[in-house]
């Protein structure tokens, strides 16, 4: 056990974790921020994915010893109010269908989009295709990247 | 104007219960309420009861009871959408509550064949039709004037001849006082405002930023332990000795338990793949998984260890050599095929698959000597309790089970097992506990799909009219075919034969049963009879229910030839069917399941040599009448992409007995970059009885799949998933 201190969503917290601890744990158990979603746990499905200084990361594999120095923005940090233009892009197009796997579309969208603010087709299926939908709501998804796009 | 009697069942279930279950419910109300859109509604002071269904704040703010499991057929909305639309009631002013379960008060609370709609379309209303009545005579009886002069709309009563009006909020006290009316009137179906139009996902604002929703999210209070189960490596092994001396010491383990849920009379929700597990249990669950890894276990044979390449051979032989049950014979069919000028043969396969809902299997649950609390995702609650009491000891009035929105069902959680386990556990170590899977734990102990063989024969005259057509079919274990599905009726002449191939692997339904086999080889078989008859794939079909419909053969056939011409004419005009676009490659199809009719168009244009490419499906469905437009298109989308994606890349193999596909590495599921499509669902407009759509599109997409993949390879396609058939062919 060792002592952390990480800066989720622009707060510190400090925890005392197993330094292999993934980033995904800490925020789900230790700090209750359970919008980060547990998928498979080898970077396979993007169900963890948040904000590390910016960009989409997985957080299953990111170990709490190896984030320190990092901004982590989870679900809950997107926005203040779910107003971020993906989380309204997504309410507009209705995209859940059970929604498992959404906070980790969002985050990942979120991320393609302030480095490429108007992507094409192909910009979106690669930035995208690291998550999966088991309902199979990716074209919705895509349309809903394409109004954000539209209104950020 | 309908009338119906409020008390056709004996449940009448529109009793209000006395107390209520708020206590329940507050305390874990985070995963109960949402209001829709992103208003936040103001919340009343005072509640009043007018039905299980319905309570009515003293402000006017409705609570409705969603009262299904959601799993993401969108039930959550669409149910709720059916009360306000007969209470009559502003949407805006309503928040959707999940009903805990509760049988005395609900029916059928189940998410399951795609029946939750249909089953409940006439309480639904009747739970309206009637609060709206009682609201509307405690109005009368507040301005002393007979009910029948007055109006109600979007909660507000008015007076006509006085011009007042009163608030569903303002009568609510006085009309839950009054007695249940014993019959009420339904609006007519021309007068609907809420029911056909696009309604949002009820919960989408929480999903959007990532509030607590779903099972996995909820661990209860901090005495909360987390477990995690460890099963055996492969079907046909158990445990023979384990040394968990090392694990106890590791930090935040509290403790190694074994656990056996098996039951004495199991029900059919009871199958799992193993009963007796070994479960960690700790404080935190990374520390928990890191102990699991370090547990020393020897298993040993308990069974036959199975192969999928013996599997391929056992389906082959059981249709060779056994003698198979004949499920269906109209006519002497080997005769008509003695006698037939051409005849087409055909087999096709497909894998065992698992259901890989995105959140893996979890349940909390917290047992003590004479009662249990059951929370998390489950789509047959009713059937967890049940064999939870059996196997705790305790009364069923004594456990109670709330359900959590889910991450995905599929059929995978009709099966609770993983509910017995949580409780199986907290009963041992004496206190509440959260059990969570890892995906690795998820996929190698399934329910899977069974894997099928189908082989189909069809005859044709001289004039290339079918004149005979015949069935056989098997699997791991048993036959996917529905004998008095279509084609029955159809041809003088048609058998189906089943046969089974016994296996020590747990299967069980896996969206749209069967018919996630049976729709796409059919399809496929009777495009390719289609071109050996020379005719038009959607004429060749039209002319078979156009037989159906004047002269059928037989009288149990299980479909409605009308309905399911209806939709396959409207894909065609929707598709333009005909046109012919240069580069780009047509399939089509048609199936009914689930009480639904759906026909398909697929285009699909060439990749190189590559699989050809998806770029647009145009979908009709017969679904009767839609209730919530947006969620129906959701689902028809979602059921193709989710069709599609499984016929062309997933499986699951086995090798002595163990599942060779542990995690999204080897398991193959369809992503963003496959799915790069244009949908255009289109609904057939009629006032029949709503039936359910979270499975009818996915069984027939795969037979629309295979044939635009002929039209572009000019290959057949047979051996799913298509991705790897095509790999060999064009490796040699
Ligand atoms: S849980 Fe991290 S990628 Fe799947
Ligand atoms: S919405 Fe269910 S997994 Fe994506």
């Amino acid at each position: 056990m060792a002592t952390f201190t990480l800066t989720v969503n622009k707060k510190k917290h400090t925890v005392d974790v197993d330094p292999d601890t993934p980033i995904l744990w800490v925020l789900r158990d230790h700090l209750k921020l359970v919008g980060t979603k547990f998928g498979c746990g080898k970077a396979l499905c993007g169900a963890c994915t948040i904000h590390a200084n910016g960009s989409a990361i997985r957080s299953c594999t990111l170990p709490v010893s190896a984030a320190s120095s990092l901004e982590l923005t989870t679900i809950e940090g997107l926005s203040e109010k779910g107003d971020h233009p993906v989380q309204k892009a997504w309410l507009e197009h209705d995209v859940p269908q059970c929604g498992y796997c959404q906070a980790g579309q969002i985050m990942s969208a979120a991320s393609l989009l302030a480095s490429n603010p108007s992507p094409s087709d192909e910009d979106i299926a690669t930035a995208m295709n690291g998550n999966i939908c088991r309902c199979g709501t990716y074209t919705r998804i895509n349309a809903a990247i394409k109004t954000a796009a539209k209104n950020s | 104007m309908t009338v119906i009697k409020t008390r056709i069942n004996r449940r009448s279930f529109l009793k209000v219960s006395s107390a209520g279950s708020a206590g329940l419910m507050i305390s874990f109300s985070w995963l109960a309420s949402c209001t829709p859109g992103t208003k936040t509604l103001e919340i009343p002071e005072e509640w009043y009861d007018l039905n299980a269904y319905i309570k009515i704040g003293n402000n006017g703010v409705v609570t409705l009871f969603s009262p299904n499991p959601e799993i993401g057929q969108n039930v959550k909305t669409s149910m709720p959408m059916i009360i306000a639309e007969e209470l009559d009631v502003d949407w805006k002013q309503v928040i959707v509550e999940q009903a805990t379960l509760n049988t005395d008060k609900f029916d059928r609370q189940l998410a399951g064949g795609s029946q939750s709609i249909r089953h409940g379309w006439d309480g639904l209303r009747m739970a309206g039709a009637t609060a709206r009545r009682m609201l509307m005579e405690a109005a009368a009886k507040r301005w002393q004037v007979s009910v029948d002069g007055l109006t109600a709309e979007k909660g507000i009563i008015t007076n006509p001849a006085i011009g007042d009006q009163l608030g569903y909020g303002d009568v609510a006290l006085d009309a839950s006082n009054l007695e249940v009316p014993e019959e009420v009137e339904l609006k007519e179906i021309k007068d609907f405002q809420l029911i056909g139009k696009r309604v949002k996902n009820v919960d989408a604002k929480k999903i959007v930023t990532g509030q607590p929703l779903f099972g996995i999210d909820y661990a209860g209070d901090e005495a909360t332990k987390v477990a995690m189960i460890v099963h055996p490596p492969a079907f046909g092994m158990k445990l023979k000795s384990m040394n968990d001396d090392e694990v106890k010491a590791m930090p935040g383990i509290h403790e190694v338990v074994r656990i056996n849920t098996s039951l004495e009379e199991p029900q059919w929700s009871d199958t799992n793949a193993f009963n007796e597990l070994v479960a960690v249990v700790g404080t935190t669950t990374w520390e928990v998984m890191k102990a699991k890894q370090a547990l020393q276990l020897e298993w040993e044979a308990d069974g036959s260890l199975e192969n999928t390449t013996d599997h391929e051979f056992a389906m082959k032989d059981s249709m060779e050599q056994m003698e198979g049950h004949v499920a269906r014979e109209d006519g002497d069919v080997s005769k008509a095929f003695a006698e037939a000028d051409e005849i087409v043969e055909r087999t096709y396969t497909a894998p065992f698959l698992a259901h890989n809902t995105m959140e893996p299997m979890n349940f909390y649950a917290n047992v003590s000597a004479d009662k249990a609390e059951l929370v998390g995702p489950i789509q047959t609650p009713e059937n967890l309790r049940e064999s939870a009491s059996k196997l705790l000891g305790i009364p069923e009035a004594n456990i109670t089970v709330d359900m959590t929105r889910m991450g995905g069902g599929f059929g995978r959680r009709l099966y609770g097992h993983f509910g017995l386990e949580a409780a199986a556990i907290s009963q041992a170590i004496q206190g509440p506990v959260k059990l969570v899977y890892t995906r690795e734990d998820d996929m190698t102990q399934g329910t899977y799909r069974p894997a099928y063989r189908v082989t189909y024969r069809a005859g044709l005259d001289k004039e290339k009219n079918l004149v005979a057509f015949e069935a056989k079919g098997t699997g791991i274990p048993g036959s996917p075919l529905f004998a008095n599905r279509f084609p029955a009726g159809t041809v003088d002449y048609y058998k189906v034969t089943n046969y089974w191939v016994n296996t020590n692997i747990s299967t069980g339904a896996w969206r749209a049963p069967r018919s996630n086999f049976t729709a796409g080889a059919e399809q496929a078989f009777l495009d390719e009879v289609a071109e050996a008859a020379g005719k038009d794939p959607i004429d060749f079909r039209l002319e078979l229910f156009d037989r159906a419909i004047k002269n059928p053969v037989g009288e149990k056939n299980d479909y409605d030839p009308e309905r399911y011409a209806g939709v396959l004419r409207a894909v065609r005009e929707q598709a333009n069917w005909g046109e012919n676009k240069p580069g780009v490659y047509r399939g089509v199809a048609a199936y009914y399941c689930h009480n639904s009719y759906v026909a398909q168009v697929m285009d699909v244009v060439k990749d190189g040599d590559n699989l050809p490419k998806i770029q647009k499906i145009w979908c009709a469905v017969d679904c009767g009448i839609v209730v919530n437009l947006e969620g129906a298109i959701n689902q028809v989308e979602g059921g193709m992409i989710d069709g599609i994606g499984h016929a062309l890349y997933s499986q699951m193999t086995f090798e002595n007995g163990t599942p060779q596909q542990n995690n999204f590495d080897g398991y193959r599921l369809i992503r963003n970059q496959e799915a790069q499509m244009d949908i255009d669902v289109h609904f057939v407009k009629n006032d029949k009885h709503p039936t359910g759509l979270g499975e009818p599109s996915l069984p027939p997409v795969i037979g629309a799949l295979a044939n635009a993949l002929y039209q572009a390879t000019g290959r057949r396609f047979y051996e799913q998933p298509f991705a790897l058939e095509y790999e060999k062919v064009q490796m040699g």
